[in-house]
C-alpha cells in the first residue's frame, strides 16, 4: 500500500510511487532496496500480444489499449479480474491502477469475482423473452440447483442472466466461453451440461 | 423476388474467403475508387445514393461525410460500428460472420473517401468469435495489396484494425464509443463538439455502422444515381431486416423498401407467418427502441393505406400512430404475449445499460422497472400507470444522449396503444399471474395465413 500524503510533493511521490513495472528496485519506508514482483505475469508470447495491441494505436495513445488486453488478463488469470491482475494491466500500460479499476467496473463482461469454469449466460431481454428463455432460466436453475448469480459448490457452473447479444432470431439462447449456443431447450441444455462435465474430467 | 445488393452472394460455398470473393467480382469497388476517382468523388457519389444511415439514426451518409473537418497535418479517422446491442437486432452480425470481405472492401473504399490511415471496426464484445474472421480478412486483403502501403500502387496506404468492447450497450452511441476506443469508460460526451471536428483521440472522426459502410461497394459499383433508383422516395437501395419474436422464419433479409409490412410478415420468401396459426397482436419494427405498434397500426396507417417497408411509411402518423425503421430489428408478438411483460423486459435492459451520467436517465430507467415489474406480478396500482407515463415524459429530451429517449418511448408507446392491457393487470392481480391479456380489440380481424 502507499504510505498517506502529507504534501502536494509527497502525494506526486505516491502517485508516481503506486504502480511499480515488475522487476523495478525501489527504496521502502527504511530506506532498504526492494524489488518489485507482481505473482502473476503474462507469458513471453502474450507479452508479445500485448506490445502488438499497443501498436494499434497512435503513439501515446496505448491507454486505448486496455480494453482488449483485459480481456487477454482474463482469460489468461482464472477468468475473472482480481486487484492485483488490474495492477498488473496498469503497470503494462502505464496507467494509474484507478484508470483500469473503473474501466473494468463499467463493462459487464469483465467478472470481478471468480466464476464457475463454464459460464452459462443466458439472454432474457424481450426478443428471447417471447420465445421462452423465462422458461430455459428456469429449467437451468432447477437442473443445476443454483439460482441466478450463482456457481455450483464443484465450482464447474455459474448461471448469469444477460441483456440481448444479437442473436434474437435464433433464441433463445446463451453465450457460453466464445461461443453463442441458439434455439435452446431442455435437451439441448442437458446436452451442453454434459459436454461441459465431460470437457472438465477430460481435462483435469 | 426484391433485389438484393449485400447478401446477394452470402450463400456462395468459400464467400468468407478471399479467393472465391474476388472471383465473385469482390473489391473492384477498390480498383474503380482508387484508380480513377478523387476522394471527393467517392463522397459525391455517395451524396447522390440517397444512403442513410443503416445504424438506426438514418442521416444522410455523404452529408455525414462531407462535414469532417479536414485541417492540415492532423490525422483523420474513420470508425465502423459493430456494437450491434439494441434487442431484436442482429443483422451487423450476419454480414461480419459471412460476408467479411464485403465490410473490409466497404470500410477501403470509404478511408479513402476520408482519408483515414488507420480505421477501426468497434464490435461489441461478446460477438468474441468475429474479431478471428474479420482479422483474418483484413489479412488476406493485406496479403493481396488491397491493404497496407501503397495500395494497387495508388499511393495510398490503409490499415483496418479491430477493437473489441467488452459489454456495454451504450458503446454503440457514437461519443461512448469514442471514449471507449480511448480506453474509458462508455459515457457520452456533450455535444457539441461533434466527432466529425473533435472525435477519437480530439481527431475529426465519421462513425458509420456496418451495414452503412458495406453499402458503399454497390454504390461505387453501380453509381450512386443507380442506387438512388432502387426503393422509394428518400428510401433508396435496400434494407437489412432482423426479424425475431413469433414468426416462421426468423434470420435476417434483405428487401428493396417497396413491401408492405403485411408481406414481409406473412410471406413465404421473408417472415413466413406467424406459428401455430395464431393472429398477430403487435410489432416493434425497429429494434426495442422504436415505438411498438398494434396490428392494426402496424399493417395500415391511420389514414387507411397500406403500411410499407421503408422510412417514411413507418413513421407515418408520428409517435402517436406510426413508429420508425430504427435499426431494422423487427420483433413480431402473437396474440398469446403480453405487452406489460415484453416493456418490463425493456424497461431493465435499459436500466441495464444506462451509463448513469444523468439523474433523469440513471433514476427514471430504474423507477419505470421498478413500477412495470409491480404491475406485471400483480402488485401495481391505477395511479402507477399515470406515473410510468410521467417518468418516461420526464427523461426524454432531459439527458445527454438518446438513451434516455431511447428508454422513454418503448414505455410511453405500450401504455398509448395498450393501456387497456395495462389497466386489467392492475385490476386482476391474481388472474394475471397465469393468464395472458390477449388481443382485445387491438387488432382488426386478419385473415390467418396457415403455418
Ligand atoms: C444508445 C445508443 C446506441 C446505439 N447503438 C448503435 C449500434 O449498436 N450500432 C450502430 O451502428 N449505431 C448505434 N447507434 C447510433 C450511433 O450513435 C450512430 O448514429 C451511428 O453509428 C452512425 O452510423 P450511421 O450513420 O451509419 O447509421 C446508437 C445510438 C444510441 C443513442
Ligand atoms: S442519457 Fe443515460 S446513457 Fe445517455 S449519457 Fe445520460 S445517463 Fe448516460
Ligand atoms: S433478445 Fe436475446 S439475443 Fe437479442
Amino acid at each position: 500500500m502507499p504510505r498517506t500524503a502529507h504534501s502536494a510533493d509527497d502525494r506526486r511521490d505516491t502517485l508516481e510511487r503506486s504502480v511499480a513495472t515488475d522487476g523495478e528496485e525501489r527504496k521502502n519506508a527504511d530506506n532498504k532496496k526492494i524489488t518489485f514482483r507482481f505473482m502473476i505475469k503474462f507469458s513471453d508470447e502474450k507479452l508479445k500480444k500485448v506490445d502488438e495491441i499497443v501498436a494499434r494505436y497512435p503513439q501515446g495513445k496505448q491507454k486505448s489499449a486496455l480494453l482488449p488486453v483485459l480481456h487477454l488478463a482474463q482469460e489468461e488469470f482464472g477468468g475473472w479480474l482480481s486487484a492485483e491482475t488490474m495492477d498488473y494491466v496498469a503497470s503494462l500500460l502505464k496507467l494509474e491502477p484507478i484508470e483500469v479499476y473503473e474501466v473494468a467496473t463499467f463493462y459487464s463482461m469483465y467478472n470481478l469475482k471468480p466464476v464457475g469454469r463454464y459460464m452459462f449466460e443466458v439472454c432474457q431481454t424481450g426478443p428471447c423473452m417471447l420465445r421462452g428463455s423465462d422458461q430455459i432460466i428456469d429449467y437451468i436453475k432447477q437442473k443445476l440447483n443454483i439460482g441466478v448469480g450463482e456457481t455450483t459448490a464443484d465450482g464447474l457452473f455459474t448461471l448469469k442472466t444477460v441483456e440481448c447479444l444479437g442473436a434474437c432470431g435464433y433464441a433463445p439462447m446463451m453465450q457460453l466461453g466464445k461461443h453463442f449456443r441458439e434455439h435452446l431447450t431442455p435437451e439441448k441444455v442437458d446436452a451442453i451440461i454434459d459436454e461441459c462435465r465431460k470437457n472438465a474430467a477430460a481435462n483435469n | 423476388m426484391g433485389r438484393k445488393l449485400l447478401l446477394e452472394k452470402a450463400h456462395v460455398e468459400g464467400i468468407r474467403g478471399y479467393d472465391v470473393y474476388r472471383r465473385e467480382g469482390g473489391y473492384r469497388s477498390v480498383e474503380k475508387a482508387l484508380k480513377t476517382m478523387t476522394p471527393d468523388q467517392v463522397t459525391e457519389e455517395v451524396k447522390k445514393s440517397g444512403l442513410r444511415g443503416r445504424g438506426g439514426a438514418g442521416f444522410p451518409t455523404g452529408m455525414k461525410w462531407s462535414f469532417l473537418a479536414k485541417p492540415e497535418g492532423v490525422p483523420r479517422y474513420l470508425v465502423c460500428n459493430a456494437d450491434e446491442s439494441e434487442p431484436g437486432t442482429f443483422k451487423d452480425r450476419y454480414l461480419m460472420e459471412f460476408l467479411p470481405h464485403l465490410l473490409i472492401e466497404g470500410l477501403i473504399v470509404s478511408s479513402y473517401a476520408l482519408g483515414s490511415k488507420s480505421t477501426y471496426i468497434y464490435i461489441r464484445g461478446e460477438y468474441a468469435w468475429i474479431p478471428d474472421i474479420l482479422e483474418q480478412a483484413i489479412e488476406e486483403a493485406r496479403a493481396n495489396n488491397f491493404l497496407g502501403k501503397n495500395i494497387l500502387g495508388t499511393g495510398f496506404d490503409c490499415e483496418i484494425y479491430v477493437h473489441r468492447g467488452a459489454g456495454a450497450y451504450i458503446c454503440g452511441e457514437e461519443t461512448a464509443l469514442i471514449e471507449s476506443l480511448e480506453g474509458k469508460r462508455g459515457n457520452p460526451r456533450i455535444k457539441p463538439p461533434f466527432p466529425a471536428v473533435k472525435g477519437v483521440w480530439d481527431c475529426p472522426t465519421v462513425v458509420n455502422n456496418v451495414e452503412t459502410l458495406a453499402a458503399v461497394v454497390p454504390i461505387i459499383n453501380e453509381g450512386g444515381e443507380a442506387y438512388s433508383k432502387i426503393g422509394v422516395g428518400k428510401s433508396t437501395g435496400t434494407k437489412l431486416l432482423s426479424a425475431c419474436g413469433n414468426i416462421n422464419k426468423p434470420g435476417v433479409y434483405e428487401i428493396d423498401m417497396t413491401i408492405s409490412v403485411e408481406e414481409f410478415i406473412f410471406s413465404d420468401e421473408y417472415c413466413g407467418g406467424i406459428p401455430n396459426g395464431k393472429r398477430l397482436k403487435a410489432c416493434i419494427p425497429g429494434g426495442s427502441s422504436v415505438p411498438i405498434l398494434p396490428a392494426n397500426l402496424l399493417l395500415k396507417t391511420a389514414k387507411g393505406e397500406t403500411r410499407m417497408m421503408n422510412y417514411e411509411s413507418l413513421a407515418d402518423g408520428g409517435f402517436p400512430k406510426g413508429s420508425m425503421m430504427g435499426s431494422g430489428g423487427f420483433i413480431v408478438l402473437d396474440e398469446d404475449q403480453c405487452v406489460v411483460r415484453n416493456t418490463l423486459t425493456l424497461a431493465r435492459f435499459y436500466r441495464h445499460e444506462s451509463c448513469g451520467q444523468c439523474s433523469p436517465c440513471r433514476e427514471g430507467t430504474g423507477w419505470m422497472e421498478k413500477i412495470l415489474k409491480n404491475i406485471e406480478y400483480g402488485k401495481g396500482k391505477s395511479s402507477d400507470i399515470d406515473l410510468l407515463w410521467d417518468i418516461q415524459r420526464k427523461i426524454e429530451g432531459n439527458t445527454i444522449c438518446p438513451l434516455g429517449d431511447a428508454a422513454a418511448w418503448p414505455v410511453a408507446a405500450a401504455i398509448r396503444h395498450f393501456r387497456d392491457e395495462f389497466e386489467w393487470h392492475v385490476k386482476n392481480p391474481v388472474e394475471s399471474q397465469h393468464r395472458n391479456f390477449g388481443l382485445a380489440h387491438y387488432a382488426d380481424p386478419l385473415e390467418v395465413v396457415p403455418a
